[in-house]
């Protein structure tokens, strides 16, 4: 964070206008002092002003990714430093079939649970949007799965989905549907389709919430002009909310894909990756590896793995958003 | 955020052409499933809560969908048999400490880049929002190591000091828009007054800013009380951790799971944080959705 480090030579100009005294007009002007510079100069204020938030931003985030790469290149272990090693790290995880599954795995995920979010979360941010009875008071109900700790409803997903006790299996068997109980989180299948249900389910109001703002402050009016002229109910979505909701969809849904990408805490409760590695995620695997396991070299080397996809949907959203930056004639 | 928003109720457009009977199949019909789906675990949380224990085992005899009755023993067991308080004290603490702390820097550095334009205001702003995008679980291995080294592994001074990585960066994106829409000419007026630049951020700006205070301010609290990966690996002892990570472990002995007392443990960590929800809900929604606009 080098640049609002430059101070500027003449500074003279802003200084009649920052000074702390006022009524002293007929003095000339002076070069102010140093020290006055270091207070009242605008770049040098920008650096006080910007200090404890990039100490901190730069002690405990920049230098730690730094770290976590060089880490990923060594065999540190909890308690040792360890020392360079190269890719050896890398050569043993790509050539490891849990990481290779957990790659697969959390792309997966991603995929499933993202879309799915955003398929439930556009259909009930239409639906919240027509004229309802109570419509603030369902709005903040349907908010409740957001605000809840994600742990704590992982509890109570993982007490739903229990081998002996589950109530699902409970109602199936009174429905006449199963004559034993599922084993939801024992199967690795179940397992992997009981996680993505969590985390759609907890995902789902994020989604809904954003749009249904963004669904607001589309006019009404338009979709009277449009029915007016013929259109059909599925033409006024997809060709009036669909347009004028991209670029809120695109940025929702950055943030949606990065933070499933990255889950960690649903899948530690719920499964701690098992039933034999078939739900790990990559965070999952990693903080196994390194922490529980101790190798540190080896889990940051997994987590180093996620950056590459991680950039890659941040890169595509970054030029989606500068489209749209162009097309509203917004300048550069 | 500053776009004008339609009126109560503009939405409805032409809603009124509908019937009844369509509006129930198409409308109210899928919107009472969804909110079921979604509130069930909730349901389920409470009912177990406060159903007795050999209600919970034995489904036969008792329909699990209800409770005969209700027992207050697991909740006597969380309070006064465990050290949940101590939990619940530690998380209260170490998320009010962080939202402080965070607040506190974000406040300076969103002034001073929406502001002050000092050289490279636009860069940094930039660079706060990428930083916002870098998720905890690939920061939490190094991120141990130099909590380690700092003598801090096992305190809640490194939770409160780690939390800031991401509060800072969101509450930071969100006041920046917030301090966009206070007029420049009240700033002008002040500094031709003789205001300095600190008098202006205290005595204009921030009174002006407390609704975006409030909501950063909430869903920082929320933020922190959701935590999960940096709790579970910064601290070790018992006493210290903060309640999500020690339910996780907690009430299960060897094969036998307490769920009464878990779903407890669930609900009373989610009602601190629903009630401060219900209180500000518009705040919340408006935190929540400011910072995916800007």
């Amino acid at each position: 964070m080098g640049p609002f480090l430059i101070s500027s030579s003449f500074a003279g100009l802003h200084m009649i206008v920052l000074d702390q005294h006022p009524p002293k007009p007929l003095r000339p002007m002076a070069a102010p002092g140093a020290v006055a510079r270091l207070v009242a100069h605008r770049d040098w204020l920008g650096f006080w002003f910007m200090l404890p938030a990039g100490l901190i931003l730069v002690a405990l985030l920049v230098y730690p990714l730094g770290l976590g790469v060089w880490l990923s290149f060594t065999n540190a272990t909890i308690g040792n430093a360890g020392r360079f090693i190269g890719l050896g790290n890398y050569t043993w995880i790509f050539g490891d079939e849990t990481f290779l599954h957990s790659i697969v795995f959390t792309l997966a995920y991603t995929l499933i649970a993202s879309s799915i979010k955003f398929a439930v979360g556009l259909y009930l941010a239409l639906l919240l949007n027509k004229r309802l009875p109570f419509k603030a008071l369902i709005r903040s109900i349907i908010l409740i799965p957001f605000v809840v700790p994600t742990v704590l409803s992982a509890i109570a997903f993982w007490w739903i989905f229990d081998a002996q006790f589950s109530i699902i299996s409970w109602s199936l068997t009174r429905l006449g549907l199963i004559h034993h109980n599922i084993d939801f989180l024992g199967n690795p299948l179940l397992a992997r389709a009981c996680v993505i249900f969590a985390n759609i389910w907890r995902g789902v109001p994020f989604v809904a919430i954003t749009l249904l703002a963004g669904l607001q402050t589309v006019s009404p009016s338009l979709y009277e002009a449009a029915t007016i002229d013929g259109a059909t109910s599925w033409q006024n979505f997809r060709f009036i909310t669909y347009p004028l909701l991209t670029p809120i969809i695109a940025v929702v849904m950055t943030f949606s894909v990065l933070f499933t990408f990255t889950d960690f805490q649903l899948i530690w409760v719920m499964t701690r990756g098992g039933p034999v590695n078939a739900t790990h995620l990559m965070a999952t695997l990693s903080f196994q590896r390194a922490i529980v396991g101790g190798s540190l070299g080896e889990g940051a080397a997994i987590s180093s793995s996620m950056i590459p996809f991680l950039l890659a949907a941040i890169l595509i959203s970054w030029f989606g958003l500068q489209r749209r930056k162009w097309q509203q004639g917004s300048g550069a | 955020m500053n776009q004008p928003i339609q009126t109560a109720d503009a939405s409805e457009g032409m809603s009124y052409l509908d019937t009844l009977p369509r509006r129930v199949v198409t409308v109210f019909l899928p919107l009472a499933l969804i909110m079921i789906v979604l509130l069930f675990p909730f349901y389920w949380m409470v009912l177990t809560a406060i159903k007795p224990d050999n209600q919970l085992l034995d489904m036969n005899h008792y329909n699990p969908f209800f409770v005969v009755g209700p027992t207050l023993s697991h909740i006597d067991q969380l309070l006064f048999q465990s050290h949940y308080p101590r939990w619940m004290w530690n998380t209260f603490f170490v998320a009010f400490s962080a939202t402080g702390l965070s607040m506190f820097a974000s406040v300076l550095a969103a002034y001073a880049i929406v502001r002050l334009r000092f050289r490279g205001a636009d860069w940094v702003g930039g660079a706060i929002f990428l930083a916002y995008l870098v998720p905890p679980s690939i920061l939490f291995i190094p991120l141990a190591s130099v909590v380690v080294r700092f003598g801090l592994f096992n305190s809640p001074l490194a939770l409160i000091l780690t939390y800031p990585t991401f509060l800072i960066p969101f509450s930071t994106w969100l006041l920046m828009g917030y301090f966009k829409t206070i007029p420049f000419e009240l700033e002008e007026c002040a500094l031709m007054d003789g205001a300095s630049r600190w008098q202006i951020l205290t005595g204009v700006i921030l009174p002006l800013a407390v609704p975006g205070l409030i909501s950063a301010g909430i869903f920082s609290l929320t933020l922190c009380w959701n935590e999960f990966i940096y709790a579970l690996t910064f601290i070790s002892s018992d006493d210290n951790k903060t309640a999500p990570v020690a339910l996780v472990n907690a009430f299960v002995d060897g094969d036998v799971y307490h769920w009464g007392t878990l779903m407890a443990g669930a609900l009373c960590g989610s009602l601190p944080l629903v009630i401060l929800y219900s209180f500000f809900v518009e705040y919340y929604v408006s935190a929540m959705t400011g910072a995916v606009k800007e």
